[in-house]
Order: structure tokens, then C-alpha cells, then sequence
């Protein structure tokens, strides 16, 4: 290293000395003493005592545990690729040169910015089994149906039934894609006319140029978009939790692995054991993203490459 | 050397990030006219606030020494207890009965005891079924404000409308359950129109049933005892509801609870018959129920005919939280609103009645709720409970909730739902128990010292 590089390297630290200070202290301890108190009868007031790895023993008969764990794999497997999908969808859309463009681009983004709390409120009405206006939509497309094949379908009860309670929240969850629209839009801004022209030249339509020369393109933005999709699903929390006023849903349909931690550590107070499921999940989200990468390493295109 | 300026940020940054970490907060500053200032937090919002809100201003006005910054605060209970294990605590909170078992065994509040034998309170004058609430581990944890019971409350319309008297409601859960069938009409498409009555409209003393049925699900000291004969009739009872209206029906009429406090809730709308609720109804009622909503209270039927009059028992109370900067200027001002005066004043305004056996004349008069004599006389009743004092009752109650749900789904059979809450919840107990009985010595000292 010379010199110059050695002092670029300290100024560079300094700079960023803010962003450490803060991942250190509001970060990396936290994620440290939690892995501690994993390991400690601690109900937050009195001080930890170390029982070892009885947290943990205890987890892997906890009924309720699996349940959370199998509840977010399963809502993750629905909302990624279905979120993904739809924001790519919208992109694409909204990339057509069109009047009002601008005006579509804002009312697309617009729900991303509506905080948490009000989409769970809000989505609580919507998918009302009785008076939402979902149901209120998919009753006619009912009547249609059973008229025309003389089936008895009705509109479902979203919210109490366990069946589709976690269908309904991937729907309110398609409410938040606006911030991946986004992304997308920048990434399919990106790819160079040149390239479109080229592949036109040689007799390419609309679907060809897309899988051969769009989705390589942009395959890092949808690398990343789905990597944060995997992150927000498995930390699903402030939504359900609005949504079925602070409990679980029907049969536990929307116990998630974050609720399981909030319950834990803050209604039973038993935060060494929150401590120890959280440590899991932690875990469980590091292991999958280690794998996406490994995974799409060779399927994603960087040109810088 | 690196340049001044980046280094600079660096401390600074580092610094800053340090200060709010780990600094004291705001050292409480002393007031120009020289009094202790208290701070004193409380859940009350809206009406309920306001009516305490000016006894403190009362209070703040009646002397020069202490000075109280009252503050409202949602979710008290879980910000309490995080910020008393922060080392900040208020001086003096406002919490429900139901949580001094989990503060008391964890450390977070001053036992009032020897405060509470130099004043001129005396227990005795308190209603036992509200003063056993604030007993915990034999020592006193809070003082009673606001209490309430809970009881039928039934529409006078819809029992004229099925043929059933209006002023007679029903005394035992037999009872209840043949004018459920009389008051609950099917429409065409067989949707349930109007509903009797239903566990889970609202469902939110889904664990203390039992108190209807004439048993507990606690032994009080090392036993849970969900799979107890009555807690498995409460089961049975609710087993009986899919298999008489459907689990499909049942679910689509449970679409209609929305917000409890909305025109949407299905008691306001008249869309069910019987719902155990509060004093807190009358309000209710007033801003939401249509002009002519003709309604009555009376005690919950019981399923033993010789336990008609139980009820749950639950108050508000006032807490010194452990840290509290000045436990005696916070006493002082509980002392001072424990006056029959002041309780009397704070319940009229708050629409709730008196703690205290004794009453003024003119209270009732005064009474805006026509029914409060009903709650009242619940809470006087040799039937009245209170929740157990059991540490793991949340967790009880999460699990009662779903066993219910489950029930009424006809997912799970009462014996299966009674089995699986039993061998959960004790396993949860025995392990809080366990940890509790290792420092239970050493904080009954602690808490003897005081």
C-alpha cells in the first residue's frame, strides 16, 4: 500500500466513521448480547442467569415455534416470487414511453409511502368478508361463475378462515411493491438502446428482446430486489399484527416468526428465549441469502464484468 | 497524521453516538417556583383522561411542594416495564390489577406496604373483590382507581322481535342457549341474519369463562388446571355452537366484529342479541347505537343455577414504579386521590364506580349510567373474581383464544383443545415457577427492607 493509499484509506474511515459508530454500537452489540442472552433466563428486569443451551432445547419442541418458522417459509414462498413478478410487470408497463407516464410512475409508488400500521388498518376493511370491498369485487365474478358452470363458489372469509388468511396478507404485501417498481424503472432505463436496436436488426419481437436482452440486463436489480423481498418477508411483523389487532389469526395462520419474538420478549417476557428465536431467524434469513447469491452468482450479468 | 477536519467528525460522531447511548437523559430540572415535579404516566385517553386531568391540575393547584406532569401513554404496561429496566421510570404510573403479578415478580414496583401503614388508608374500606387484587405475595403493589365488572348486556328489541320477554334475560347458560336458538335467524342464502348469542363476539375473557361455570383455571399455586370440570364445560359449551349453526355460518357472522368502537360493532347494529361487555357500554352505546336502542344489564348467566351473580372484577390502579425518583411526593398524591371525594369524582367523570364500600348519598343520583348499580352490586356479589394471579396468564389467554377459535372452526374437538392448552401451559408455568421459587427468597427479604 503506498502512502497515498494509506492516507486515502484513514480519510475514507473518518468519513464513514458516523455509519461505524452507529453499526457497532446499534448493530453489532446488540446482535452480540442477544446471542448471550440466548443462552440466559432473562425476563428483561432481573438479570440474566446462564442455563446454557435449555433456550434452545426448548425450541425444538416448541410447537409453536415450528408453527411460526412453517408460517413465514410459507408466506415468503408466496409473496417473493408473486411481489417480484407484479413489480417487474409494472415496471415494464410504466417504461412505455406514454402520455402521463410521470402521473402512473407516482400513483404506483404512492402506497410504499402509507406507513404500516394504516395498511393493516386499511387491508383489515378491504378484506372484510362481509362488507370489504375485495369480496365486494369478487362476488359478481362468483355469480358469473357458478352461473356458467353451475358451481357454488363465494367469495372467501379472508380473515377467519386459516386457509386464506395468509393469501389476504400476500395481497396487502403487493400494496408495498411500488419501492421495487422503482428499482426496477431505474434498471430498465439503463439498458442500452444500442442493444434493442441490434437485436431488432436480427428479427427480434417484444418477448425476445425482453428474455434475451432486458432480464440479463437488469438481472442485478432483480438479484437485489429479490434478496430484499427475502429479507422484508421473513421479518413480516407490523402488518398481521395490526391486522389481527395484536393476536395470531385464525389458528394461528399469522403467528410469524417476528410475532413469535414480540410475544416473547415483550407480552411473556421471557426475552432470552425471543432472544434465542430471533438469533434463529437471524440465521435462517443469512443461510438464504448466502444461498440466493451462490445460487444466481452465474445467472446474474454485471457489466462491469 | 490524517487531515483535522475527517478526525474531527470521527470524535464527534463517535461522541454523539456515545452521549445518546449511554447519557442519564434529562436530569429532571428543578422548577422556578422550587417544587418536586412528579412525573406520573396514565393509558387514559380521550374522556377518561380529561376526568383525571383536572383532579391532577386540582391537586398541583391545593400545594407548593410537588408539582405533577401528568402524561398519557399508550401500551403503558410494556413501556413501563421497559423503561424501569432502563433505569428511567416515571415516579408514579397507572396500570390494570391484571399486570402487578408479572411486575411484582420481577422487581419492577415498590411494595406499598409501609408507605400504606403510615397513612390514614385502611384495606378495609375497600371492596374485597377489588382490594385482593392489589394483594400480591401477601404485600400491596398498587391502589385502586377505576374499577368495573362484566356483565350481559342484552337488546330489548330483538327479544320482543323473537317473542321472548324483554325485561327477563337469561339466568343460567341452559337458558342462554334456548333463547340463542329462539333470537338467531338464518337469511335465503343461509348467512346467520341475527344472532343470539356468540363466546367470541367479543371474545376477549376467553380465559376466564370458567368463572361462569363455577371453577378456575389456576390452583394458585403450582397447578394449571385448564382440563378442570369447568373449564372443560366452558370447552363443551363452545363445542355446541358448529354443531348447531354450522362452523361456516358461524365464521361469516364473525366478519362483522370490526373496530369494537365503530357504528360497525354487530351489537350496535343489532345484529346480536347478547354480548358480555363493561360500564364502558353506556358510552359506547350513546355515540354509536342507533337513537332507539333499548338495552339492559344483568348478571352473565352461570351454568350452576347457585353461582348466578359471578362476574370478573378488574380495576385500574396506581403503581410506584421501582427507580421512581420520589416514591413519597408520588405516594402523597395516591394517598390524596384515594379520598372518597376524589374517587368518587374521578369514577362519576370516568363513568365507572367506587372502590371503596362506602359511597355518598347522592353518587347514583349522580350517576350518568342508569345501570351502574348492576356492575356495582357484581363487584359486591360473594361470586365476584379476579383474574388469577398466575404469571403466565397471557400466554393462558393466547392459547384459550385459539383453542376457541379452533372449537368454533370444528378443527379441533373440546377434549383435543383441553389437552393440548393443559400440557403447553403447564410446562410454561412450571418453568416461570421454577425461576420464581429460585429468587423468592431474596426478594422477599428486599422487598421486607423497604
Amino acid at each position: 500500500m503506498t502512502k497515498t493509499e494509506k492516507r486515502n484509506l484513514k480519510v475514507g474511515l473518518c468519513f464513514i466513521s458516523p455509519w461505524i459508530a452507529g453499526f457497532v454500537l446499534l448493530t453489532l452489540y446488540p446482535l452480540i448480547s442477544s446471542a448471550y442472552l440466548s443462552l440466559t433466563d432473562y425476563s428483561v428486569l432481573s438479570k440474566p442467569v446462564y442455563i446454557g443451551f435449555d433456550n434452545y432445547e426448548r425450541l425444538a419442541v416448541d410447537d409453536l415455534f415450528w408453527k411460526s418458522i412453517w408460517n413465514t417459509f410459507y408466506f415468503a414462498a408466496l409473496s417473493i416470487p408473486i411481489n417480484l413478478v407484479s413489480a417487474l410487470f409494472l415496471a415494464v408497463l410504466l417504461n412505455f414511453d406514454m402520455p402521463g407516464k410521470k402521473i402512473f410512475r407516482t400513483i404506483y409508488f404512492l402506497p410504499s409511502l402509507v406507513p404500516m400500521v394504516c395498511l393493516g388498518v386499511l387491508w383489515q376493511w378491504m378484506l372484510n368478508g362481509e362488507i370489504g370491498l375485495i369480496n365486494q369485487a369478487l362476488a359478481p365474478v362468483c355469480d358469473t361463475l357458478n352461473y356458467l358452470l353451475g358451481t357454488s363458489l363465494k367469495p372467501p372469509n379472508w380473515l377467519v378462515n386459516p386457509a386464506y388468511a395468509k393469501l389476504g396478507l400476500v395481497l396487502a404485501s403487493m400494496w408495498g411493491v411500488g419501492n421495487a417498481v422503482v428499482i426496477f424503472l431505474a434498471g430498465l432505463q439503463d439498458v442500452p438502446r444500442s442493444l434493442y436496436e441490434a437485436a431488432e436488426l436480427d428479427g427480434c419481437g417484444f418477448w425476445q428482446k425482453t428474455f434475451h436482452v432486458t432480464l440479463p440486463i437488469i438481472s442485478p436489480v432483480i438479484y437485489f430486489n429479490g434478496i430484499m423481498s427475502l429479507i422484508g418477508s421473513f421479518q413480516v411483523f407490523a402488518v398481521p399484527y395490526v391486522m389481527t389487532n395484536g393476536g395470531e389469526g385464525p389458528g394461528r395462520s399469522l403467528l410469524f416468526a417476528a410475532t413469535y419474538v414480540f410475544n416473547k420478549g415483550f407480552q411473556a417476557w421471557s426475552m432470552g428465549y425471543a432472544c434465542a428465536v430471533a438469533l434463529i431467524l437471524f440465521l435462517i434469513i443469512l443461510a438464504l441469502t448466502l444461498l440466493a447469491t451462490h445460487v444466481f452468482e452465474r445467472h446474474v450479468h454485471y457489466a462491469a464484468k | 497524521m490524517p487531515p483535522l477536519k475527517p478526525l474531527i467528525i470521527t470524535i464527534l460522531s463517535f461522541g454523539l453516538v456515545g452521549y445518546l447511548l449511554f447519557s442519564d437523559g434529562d436530569d429532571p430540572k428543578p422548577r422556578a417556583d422550587g417544587r418536586i415535579e412528579i412525573e406520573y404516566w396514565e393509558k387514559w385517553t380521550g374522556f377518561e383522561r380529561e376526568a383525571m386531568a383536572e383532579l391532577v391540575d386540582e391537586y398541583n393547584a391545593s400545594q407548593d411542594k410537588v408539582f405533577v406532569d401528568f402524561l398519557s401513554v399508550s401500551n403503558i404496561d410494556r413501556k413501563l416495564m421497559l423503561a424501569t429496566a432502563g433505569g428511567n421510570p416515571p415516579d408514579l404510573a397507572g396500570l390494570w390489577t391484571v399486570n402487578l403479578p408479572v411486575f411484582a415478580s420481577n422487581g419492577a414496583l415498590m411494595p406499598l406496604d409501609s408507605m400504606l401503614a403510615t397513612s390514614s388508608l385502611e384495606p378495609d374500606a375497600y371492596l374485597p373483590s377489588i382490594w385482593e387484587q392489589v394483594v400480591v405475595y401477601d404485600r400491596v403493589w398498587g391502589l385502586p382507581t377505576t374499577p368495573g365488572t362484566i356483565a350481559l348486556h342484552w337488546n330489548k328489541r330483538l327479544f320482543r322481535e323473537a317473542g321472548l320477554d324483554p325485561e327477563r334475560p337469561p339466568r343460567t347458560i341452559a337458558e342462554l342457549e334456548e333463547y340463542n336458538d329462539r333470537l338467531t335467524r338464518f337469511n335465503d342464502d343461509g348467512r346467520i341474519e341475527i344472532m343470539g348469542h356468540m363466546p367470541i363476539e367479543p371474545g376477549w375473557w376467553s380465559a376466564n369463562w370458567s368463572i361462569w361455570f363455577g371453577g378456575d383455571i389456576w390452583n394458585g399455586e403450582d397447578q394449571v388446571t385448564a382440563d378442570s370440570e369447568a373449564n372443560m364445560a366452558v370447552l363443551d359449551w363452545v363445542e355446541s355452537y358448529p354443531d348447531r349453526y354450522g362452523s361456516d355460518s358461524l365464521m361469516a357472522f364473525r366478519q362483522l366484529s370490526g373496530v369494537f368502537a365503530s357504528p360497525e360493532n354487530p351489537f350496535f347494529r343489532e345484529r346480536i342479541a347478547m354480548v358480555l361487555q363493561g360500564p364502558w357500554m353506556y358510552n359506547f352505546i350513546n355515540n354509536f347505537a342507533p337513537d332507539d336502542f333499548e338495552w339492559g344489564v344483568a348478571p352473565f348467566p352461570t351454568w350452576r343455577e347457585e353461582d348466578y351473580g359471578a362476574s370478573l372484577v378488574e380495576s385500574d390502579c396506581l403503581v410506584i414504579p421501582q427507580g421512581s425518583a420520589h416514591p413519597e411526593e408520588a405516594f402523597a398524591f395516591i394517598a390524596w386521590l384515594q379520598q372518597p371525594e376524589q374517587l368518587e369524582r374521578l369514577n362519576l367523570a370516568q363513568q365507572k364506580f367506587s372502590p371503596l364500600k362506602e359511597v355518598s348519598e347522592d353518587f347514583y343520583d349522580r350517576h350518568p349510567n342508569p345501570h351502574i348499580h348492576t356492575y356495582r352490586e357484581l363487584a359486591e356479589n360473594s361470586h365476584a373474581r379476579m383474574r388469577p394471579q398466575m404469571v403466565t396468564f397471557n400466554e393462558f389467554s393466547s392459547d384459550m383464544v385459539n383453542a376457541i377459535d379452533e372449537i368454533m372452526r370444528d378443527e379441533k374437538t373440546a377434549e383435543q383443545a383441553a389437552e393440548e392448552i393443559q400440557n403447553r401451559q403447564q410446562d410454561l408455568f412450571s418453568r416461570k415457577y421454577e425461576s420464581w421459587l429460585k429468587v423468592r427468597e431474596a426478594r422477599l427479604k428486599e422487598w421486607d427492607e423497604r
